[in-house]
């Protein structure tokens, strides 16, 4: 079994590609499967008849008890037996449906497949877990097999719908199995079903929820009230899967999980009304609906919500002689229903209609299939010798004997009588609409629709499957000790047996009865020519208005929370911190305060300044002067970190501050000085409020969190560490590039996507290394001859080649930039300077592993030598002094520092272990190297790829953007 | 752990400074709470250091309480580059708005102001898909070329010649067209 079920997950996959090769009789590659597991079936049947049940294991979740496990008990194999023999036979019938057609067809027949092994597990899976999983395949599947048609609307709209309310059920039910699961602490459903109710009385409540919940899912997954709509929706798919989905196998599964677990779970508290009730009443409502339709189609689609509610009932019933009953109903069911199905899609193929108003005379044309249909409606409503009249017999045997017991039988009997008087109004008017001679209005006979006969492969397989449906009938003693194999395991009297004649008994009164009352309805409802809804909406509509519901209450959510404002986006997240820390805070009251007024003097000099420099900050008109006051309090920060021991900080921060303030004014140039005169600050009162609110939850939290200290820190050995492990004295920059080496990663990549998204802005569509390329190149020989360099026309030029001009070239862009902006005592210092810088960085770099500096600080500096080029010497000179692309630089360092993460891995290291190396050189002395310093260079290299990216673009490309539109004519603010 | 109230209240003025430059629309102004935030968020880390001592430099102190603690050094040397890292990027931010719209000011999300003004007339729209024509089709074949399959079939038999017109696709013997075959009663 296990061997068949993989067979039927693997050539789906193959199935498009076959299909597409050799057409549509790719269909009949499908049906080996299916057919190969209906002789298994049939095979393994003798065995089973005398009370084997073949099980097959495969552990396949361990770890929570989930096997994939069949099991074929009576109701596995007559379940098996269905699903794969129609299954089968509606693959050949789908060879000639879909002849001549190509779209989508080999996906179809791929998907078709895949269901019908989804089915296959599904009724032989003895994991409940499995079975919910099954459950959703099949959900899945049908959903694509509805939207065949996927260009049409209704197809997408129904197949949607298919599959919103039978995931829904899924999803109830998988609570239910979970809780079931729970319960029994065991996914085995044989397991679970032998225990049954006999459990402690305090789960009795939570077992009922469970069952309930399961019921939800069945209900659901097979029509019934009130989740009955979606299946005649469904017919908007391809009639071949109506008559597997919609007869055989897919709403059956409902049916199935009933019938699995009435032997159980039937004399729970809650689960004959269900049951019993919804099903009753679909079995009416169907039926009613069904005379009103006029689709053929539809009429069928309606009939199967009334036979479906009638097997709920039944099955669910829950005595040994209902489940008998029940058992051969949904073999008779599945029979003649498909083959309606089945002719209705030959029809509408003939034809391309299946409206009854407008076929006439068909029946006198195509006598096979008038007669395939008349012997299929006849086991629909009931008539001798077909096995629906042997089923429907039994079915009211079986609840005229439990009469005394319960009321519900007689709720059951009464609704089974009028649902088969409707049974038989509905089955004639099928019969009549398809293939009778209609009368027009004035009574003359219609015109007869021509029919063009059929091959008889399409034929095949309604006349098979009609023929089962009288076999099956006739030989009634037979399929009683077949199916007595499932009835037994329920508990109750053993009065009924399936047989063709039973003799004058009440059964066949009421049987006959509900007949002739179904011929005087289809009269009644030819002669009024009924078609009036009693209610003014239907379910459809509810369903829709739910959805509508649905999506208004999303649509309100979505205008409530995402408002599109930043402040209040931003002030949320604000509130919220308040909200939440502030509870924190006051939820634990006894605070070690540990309090003293100042530290070092200079708190008490800084602390007034920077106190001043923000709030006036926050108030500046002008965008400078709050700049410039955000500047005074990170110079504040400055004095701060020198003061506390932190020299590190303090170079960095200064050197930051700079850096920030230039890029600043790069960007400041380009847009008036003056701020919020178009968009005057809003409601600052309530932004005090927060403001204040968080400053005091701050405070707070700095007082309580220091108070609150009890373990010894664990920085308290990063100086040995520092110098033991990472061979440095300066604890800080170890830190960074050895011992807390991750975090400093995590900073490289932020940095280098700043660096990016600062680019990207700017450059917008490209980054063109356009700096370094229009850099004049200066003449070969320069370097050679030592000469000074001079201003010429053509450039610098070296002083012999051109004696007319005088001014000496102290920078190579200096020339370009505008003789007004020009500073020669600029480019003087700089022509000096910049190369000490230089040097200076790289001091700092390699000093930092001992001594105050490091990659950060020396990276930084180097940056400020290229900010003092581009201020003297304009875009040009920045092209000459880094060129290079930004980006290079950034990926360059970035890197180096991942090899050093990884490149430890291949000595069997963890990541960014740092190797130490000395050695005495002769010239330099005792030369000690850590390979964190090449880590450090990563960094270096990193931050001067953040400097020169703001430089280039926020500096040179904002330049070029300026001088375009200045060449353009355009004025520029 | 002794902490020094001066601080605490300077950073809790920065802080408060900070939110309420933040909450503005300005970009500009954004940038300057963001600024004050970053250095008032250092200047915690600063607090939580303790007591200031030497700087941690290996064999200052033989004793580790005499040092600054190097840990929040760590962090706070990380935050200060992001922090530029970030404000360069606001920067740029700046820049382009002002490019695109001549204000650095952010306004209210186009889209979610159109979700909110989501009318009835909207939601109409939105039905009419649902009731569209083909609800009703009482057949599967609507608008598809489908001629009805007959007993003698040239696809089936390779050999055989069928040249009567009821095999050509399109054209069909009971002479409908695929509009005909729409229900109209229903």
């Amino acid at each position: 079994m296990l061997v068949l079920l993989g067979a039927f997950a693997v050539l789906p996959l193959a199935l498009p590609w076959l299909v597409g090769r050799i057409g549509p009789r790719g269909f009949y590659v499908a049906a080996l499967v299916p057919i190969a597991a209906f002789v298994h079936a049939a095979v393994m049947g003798p065995g089973i008849l005398a009370g084997e049940t073949p099980f097959e294991t495969f552990a396949w979740i361990p770890a929570l008890g989930i096997d994939l496990s069949l099991r074929m008990d009576t109701l596995g194999w007559v379940m098996a037996l269905i699903v794969t023999g129609v299954g089968a036979l509606v693959m050949i019938y789908c060879r000639w449906y879909f002849d001549g057609k190509k779209d989508g067809v080999g996906l179809f027949c791929a998907v078709l497949l895949a269901f019908a092994g989804a089915m296959y597990g599904l009724v032989l899976s003895d994991d409940l877990i499995v079975l919910v999983m099954l459950w959703e395949i099949t959900s899945v599947l049908s959903y694509l097999l509805i939207g065949f048609y996927h260009r049409r609307g209704a197809s997408r709209r129904a197949a949607l719908q298919a599959l919103m309310v039978t995931t829904l059920g899924g999803l109830v039910m998988f609570v239910g199995a979970v809780m079931l699961t729970v319960i029994y602490g065991t996914s085995s459903l044989s397991t679970i079903l032998a225990t049954g109710l006999t459990l402690p009385a305090d789960q009795t409540a939570t077992l009922n929820a469970a069952i309930v919940l399961m019921l939800v899912g069945a209900l659901s997954k097979s029509a019934i009230f009130p989740f009955h709509f979606w299946l005649p929706g469904a017919m908007a798919a391809p009639t071949p899967v109506s008559a597997y989905l919609h007869a055989a196998a897919m709403v059956k599964a409902g049916i199935y999980l009933i019938a699995r677990l009435a032997p159980a779970f039937a004399l729970a508290e809650p689960w004959r009304p269900i049951v019993i009730s919804l099903g009753i009443f679909t079995m009416l409502l169907g039926g009613v609906q069904a005379l009103r339709e006029a689709d053929l189609k539809r009429i069928l689609a309606f009939g199967t919500v009334s036979q479906l509610g009638m097997l709920t009932a039944v099955l669910g019933y829950g005595t040994r002689d209902a489940a008998l009953a029940g058992l051969a109903l949904l073999l008779g069911h599945a029979l003649f229903k498909s083959a309606l199905f089945l002719v209705v899609g030959i029809i509408d193929r003939q034809l391309s209609t299946r409206d009854i108003t407008e076929l006439s005379g068909v029946g006198r044309q195509a006598p096979t299939l008038a007669v395939v249909s008349i012997i299929a409606v006849c086991s629909m409503a009931g008539v001798i010798p077909t096995i629906g009249f042997v089923a429907k017999e039994s079915v009211l045997t079986a609840l005229l004997g439990d009469a005394s017991n319960s009321g519900w039988a007689w709720v059951g009997l009464i609704g089974i009588v009028l649902g088969s008087a409707l049974t038989a109004a509905y089955g004639l008017r099928f019969i009549w609409g398809a293939f009778w001679t209609k009368k027009d209005s004035v009574g003359a006979a219609r015109p007869v629709t021509e029919w063009p006969d059929p091959p008889v492969g399409f034929l095949a397989s309604p006349v098979l499957l009609s023929a089962l449906t009288l076999a099956a009938g006739l030989s009634a003693p037979l399929l009683d000790t077949a199916l007595a194999g499932y009835a037994d395991t329920v508990p109750g009297e053993h009065h009924v047996h399936l047989a063709l004649w039973h003799g004058i008994e009440p059964a066949l009164l009421m049987s006959l009865g509900s007949i002739a009352v179904g011929i005087a309805v289809f009269w009644l409802v030819q002669r009024t020519g009924w078609h009036r809804r009693t209610l003014p909406f239907t379910a459809n509509d509810a369903y829709n208005a739910v959805l509508r519901g649905i999506a208004r209450l999303s649509v309100w959510t979505t205008t409530l929370t995402q408002r599109g404002s930043l402040p209040v986006y931003v002030g949320t997240i604000f509130v919220v911190f308040v909200a939440a820390e502030g509870t924190a805070l006051l939820a634990t009251p006894d605070w070690q305060v540990q309090l003293e007024g100042w530290q070092t003097p200079m708190q008490l000099v800084v602390a007034p300044i920077m106190i001043l420099a923000g709030l006036v900050a926050v108030r500046a008109r002008k965008r400078y002067t709050g700049v410039v006051l955000v500047s005074v309090t990170g110079m504040g920060m400055v004095l701060l970190f020198a003061t506390s021991g932190a020299p590190d900080l303090a170079l960095t921060q200064i050197l930051v501050e700079t850096v920030t303030l230039v890029a600043f004014a790069l960007v400041l140039r380009r847009i008036p000085s003056r701020m919020g005169e178009h968009n005057a600050s809003v409601l600052p009162v309530a932004r005090a409020v927060l403001a204040i609110a968080v400053g005091a939850t701050m405070s707070l939290v700095a007082i309580v969190a220091t108070g609150a200290r009890i373990a010894e820190p664990i920085s308290d050995r990063f100086p040995q560490l520092a110098y033991e492990v990472g061979h440095g004295m300066n604890v800080v920059n170890v830190a960074l590039v050895d011992l807390r080496g991750w975090d400093t990663m995590g900073e490289l990549s932020v940095l280098i996507l700043a660096a990016t998204g600062v680019a990207s802005l700017v450059f917008v569509t490209h980054r063109a290394d356009v700096l370094s390329s229009s850099t004049p190149a200066l003449p070969t020989g320069v370097t050679r001859y030592l000469r000074p360099l001079i201003e010429t026309e053509a450039g610098p030029r070296p002083r012999a080649a051109a004696p007319g001009s005088t001014r000496q070239t102290w920078l190579l862009g200096g020339q370009r930039v505008r003789p007004e902006n020009r500073s020669i005592m600029l480019e003087v210092i700089v022509r000096i300077l910049f190369h000490t810088i230089i040097v200076c960085s790289i001091y700092l770099l390699f000093a930092g592993h001992n001594l105050p500096g490091g990659g950060f600080a020396g990276g930084l500096v180097a940056g400020m030598a290229l900010v003092m080029r581009y201020v003297a010497g304009g875009r040009y000179e920045l092209g000459a002094a880094a060129p290079t692309d930004a980006g290079r630089l950034l990926g360059a360092g970035m890197t180096l520092a991942v090899a050093c993460a990884v490149l430890p891995l291949l000595f069997g290291e963890a990541p960014l272990t740092s190797f130490f190396f000395e050695a005495d050189v002769p010239v330099l002395g005792h030369i000690e190297f850590v390979t964190s310093t090449l880590f450090d260079i990563g960094v270096y290299l990193v931050v001067i790829g953040l400097v020169l990216d703001v430089l280039r673009s926020l500096g040179a490309e904002v330049d070029r953007q300026l001088q375009e539109s200045r060449d353009r004519g355009v004025s520029v603010s | 752990m002794n902490v020094s109230l001066v601080l605490i209240i300077v950073m809790g003025a920065l802080f408060a400074a900070g939110v309420f430059a933040m909450l503005e629309r300005s970009l500009t102004r954004v940038l300057i709470g963001f600024l004050l935030l970053g250095n008032a968020a250092n200047l915690f880390l600063l607090i939580v250091m303790g007591k200031p001592g030497l700087a941690p430099f290996f064999g200052v102190a033989s004793d580790p309480e005499d040092m600054s603690d190097p840990l929040p050094q760590a962090l706070t040397l990380t935050a200060i580059v992001i922090t530029f890292a970030v404000s360069a990027f606001l920067l740029a931010l700046i820049y382009r708005s002002w490019q695109l719209g001549q204000a650095d000011t952010v306004e209210d999300d186009e889209a979610d102001i159109a979700v909110r003004e989501r009318g009835a007339v909207d939601e109409d729209t939105m039905d009419d898909e649902s009731t569209a024509e083909d609800d009703e089709a009482t057949t599967d074949f609507v608008g598809t070329e489908t001629a009805p399959i007959t007993v003698l079939h040239h696809r089936d038999v390779d050999a055989l010649r069928d040249d009567a017109p009821i095999d050509m696709p399109g054209d069909r013997p009971t002479g409908r067209s695929p509009d005909t075959g729409r229900g109209d009663d229903a």
